[in-house]
């Protein structure tokens, strides 16, 4: 039918797992190539517009990392519990319900506990994701339901949690009728970079929540290289059969990769509400929960690769709002963008484990 | 009370149907051994495509066929991925929705708060749909009755015919399937269309007969909640229906639970169908022994066509 077969390789390739998300990136940089033309822009503008021009100034530097830090901190979260195939899609739930929990704390208690407000804040965060993954775990360890509808609706319901306390019982009484709780004060905002000394950072919204991103990345890659428990993890991922040989509970690997992703997120939904947001409001994020996904896959589930994910996912975000205030394109081109390229990965990563053979002959190949 | 049981069961119906179309389609998909994530992705991309050829001039027939075509498209995304390039079917389908979310929301941007020109409207089954209870049955849109009809063919075909014996046979052994001469990858292909196909009229049913106009999302979770009822259903179309009207039926409470002005929160109403949702799956997926008995054997499983 077609001139090119695929055929098993005997081992994985080395090189195409490093080739395959290069190629993806490629293919997904001449697809955008193609769709600005489509779309009736000069394309090479439009490419510039959306790829380079959003790095061209410290601020745009700056909002790079301060997109790219949550994507990260979820992303290497999402990275355990993939490798032990626990498919915790519910990640943007988990970030709600972290920026719900530290929220809650800053509204009512800013006045009172001073210094300790913002690291309670992040403590609260962090349970407040472990909470809403437990629940997925619970179901999923307990009763065999599948992590990945669990997760989602459990995503549906904490986003409606968010709008019932905004416009219900958390709303500034003073917004208007607008569903947004009052602005958080200094002690419950992490401090921004400029304000610490760091002059390059004059003017822009980058805070100390990235400390804790980055603190996360050596982190992941120990758990997940050098501690028994990530090692057992990733047995339970790749060899299911030979965990339950060796006496690994599979209920065990539910709970920590759940539990390990909700942490993650919940703290990223603490960097959010106690950073650029300030506040809690109905629309806080641009979905970092389920871009973090394709971090993740892009990764190809690497702790040490996930940061360079986050950055180019980052940088999508940049340029859908480069390319809209520029060109007057929708914004949402971004996660046209976000699909294209999980896709072409997907495809590209067929070459890990299978080579191109060109069919000898039709009649011959399919050993009818 | 006994007044206003039969809006509470139209309005259960009404939510009900989309889900029912489809969950059809996903299980016809998974019978043949394949897990789509993507039903969200694909019913999105037919809700846009029928909507947009709509607001354009065209009649209601090839609104209905735009988004089966866009459905479809999506489904054959889907199947290239997973059937011809071994990648993960949970990775795929989870990328076609991520990419068909974003794909209606960019070409959708221009038409939000758009009306549909044309819509489908319920048609009355004289008498019958004058029943107390039972009657909002029989006052349904055609894609409604369309659903009824998909409904009984699928169980037919899948339980009756040779055509549904294969399609079975490469959801439970792929390898068996094709040492009897099956072409496995063409009925696998030919599954996960219909699957397409079945989400994108899901899709055209929220722009075109609820919703009636364009708004980002507009399915909100449904292609989800499809999933989960073919779990519930035990992978058995006649049980798809009845799932269906219990989530219908859930939806329609919390809505006119909401119109009565009970003291609880619009939103916490509004969360009824996922919770629901969680529950079902757990109820369903405790009995591990039922569930692997009715579920195809190969669902999910990578099955490559060279070795």
């Amino acid at each position: 039918m077609i001139g090119f077969e695929l055929v098993r390789r005997a081992a994985p390739s080395q090189a195409m797992q490093v080739i395959a998300p290069l190629q993806a990136v490629l293919l997904t940089l001449l697809a955008g190539l193609g769709l600005f033309a489509l779309l009736g822009q000069d394309p090479l503008h439009a490419f510039h517009q959306f790829f380079i021009a959003p790095l061209s100034t410290p601020n745009g530097v700056s909002e790079l990392l301060l997109k790219a830090s949550p994507l990260c901190l979820i992303g290497l979260g999402l990275a355990i519990a993939y490798r032990a195939n626990v498919w915790n899609i519910g990640a943007e739930g988990q970030m709600y319900i972290g920026g719900v929990f530290a929220t809650g704390l800053a509204i009512h208690y800013q006045q009172q506990w001073g210094a300790f407000m913002l690291p309670s804040m992040i403590v609260a965060g962090a349970l407040g994701g472990m909470l809403w993954a437990a629940l997925t775990a619970w179901c999923r360890a307990r009763f065999h339901a599948s992590e990945i509808l669990v997760s989602l609706m459990l995503t549906y319901v904490a986003n409606l949690l968010i709008k019932y306390l905004v416009f219900g019982p958390w709303q500034d009484p003073q917004a208007n009728n607008f569903p947004l709780t009052v602005a958080f004060e200094d002690n419950a905002l992490f401090p921004l970079l400029a304000e610490l000394g760091w002059d390059w950072f004059e003017g822009t919204r980058l805070n100390l929540s990235i400390v804790i991103t980055l603190l996360a990345i050596p982190l992941a890659w120990v758990f997940s290289q050098r501690t028994f428990a990530g090692f057992q993890l990733a047995v339970s991922g790749s060899a299911p059969g030979a965990a339950r040989y060796a006496g690994y509970k599979e209920s065990r690997a539910v709970w920590i990769a759940m539990l390990m992703s909700g942490a993650a997120a919940g703290l990223a939904g603490v960097s959010e509400v106690a950073g650029p947001i300030g506040q809690l409001n109905d629309r806080w994020t641009p979905q970092y929960g389920f871009t973090a996904i394709i971090v993740a896959a892009l990764a190809r589930f690497n702790p040490l690769a996930v940061p360079v994910a986050a950055l180019l996912m980052a940088l999508l975000y940049l340029g859908g709002e480069s390319v809209q205030i520029e060109l007057q394109l929708p914004k949402s081109i971004s996660e046209v963008f976000q699909g294209l390229l999980l896709m072409f990965l997907l495809g590209s990563e067929v070459l890990v484990r299978f080579r191109l053979r060109r069919r000898v002959s039709a009649a011959r190949g399919d050993g009818q | 009370m006994s007044v206003s049981i039969t809006p509470l069961v139209a309005s259960a119906v009404a939510a009900a149907l989309p889900l029912l179309i489809a969950a059809l389609g996903e299980l016809v998909t998974e019978r043949a051994g394949l897990l789509n994530l993507g039903v969200e992705g694909m019913m999105l991309l037919g809700a846009l495509a029928s909507f947009v050829a709509v607001t354009h001039g065209a009649g209601l027939p090839l609104a209905v066929a735009c988004g089966l075509l866009a459905g479809m498209a999506g489904a054959l995304v889907f199947g290239l991925l997973t059937i011809s390039l071994q990648a993960s079917q949970v990775a795929t389908g989870l990328s076609l929705t991520i990419l068909g979310t974003g794909i209606s929301s960019f070409l959708g941007r221009g038409y939000v708060g758009y009306r549909a020109p044309a819509s489908f409207e319920p048609i009355a089954v004289p008498w019958l749909s004058d029943l107390p209870i039972i009657g909002p049955l029989f006052e349904l849109n055609i894609l409604g009755y369309a659903a009824v009809v998909i409904m009984i063919a699928v169980g037919w075909l899948l339980a009756r015919t040779r055509a549904g014996l294969a399609l079975r046979s490469v959801g439970e052994s792929p390898v068996v399937a094709r040492a009897l001469g099956l072409k496995v990858t063409r009925i696998r292909y030919a599954a996960v269309l219909f699957g397409g196909a079945m989400a994108g009229l899901a899709g055209t049913y929220y722009a075109l007969a609820q919703l009636k106009m364009w708004q980002e999302g507009l399915t909100s979770g449904n292609g989800w909640i499809a999933l989960a009822l073919v779990v519930f259903a035990t992978w058995r179309p006649g049980r798809v229906a009845i799932g269906a009207l219990l989530f219908g039926g859930v939806t329609a409470l919390g809505l006119w639970l909401q119109t009565v002005g009970v003291g609880v929160s619009t939103f916490a109403l509004a969360s009824l169908p996922y919770l629901a949702t969680v529950v079902v799956l757990v109820s369903i997926s405790a009995d591990q022994q039922a569930l692997r008995r009715f579920a195809p054997a190969a669902l999910g499983k990578p099955f490559f066509d060279g070795d």
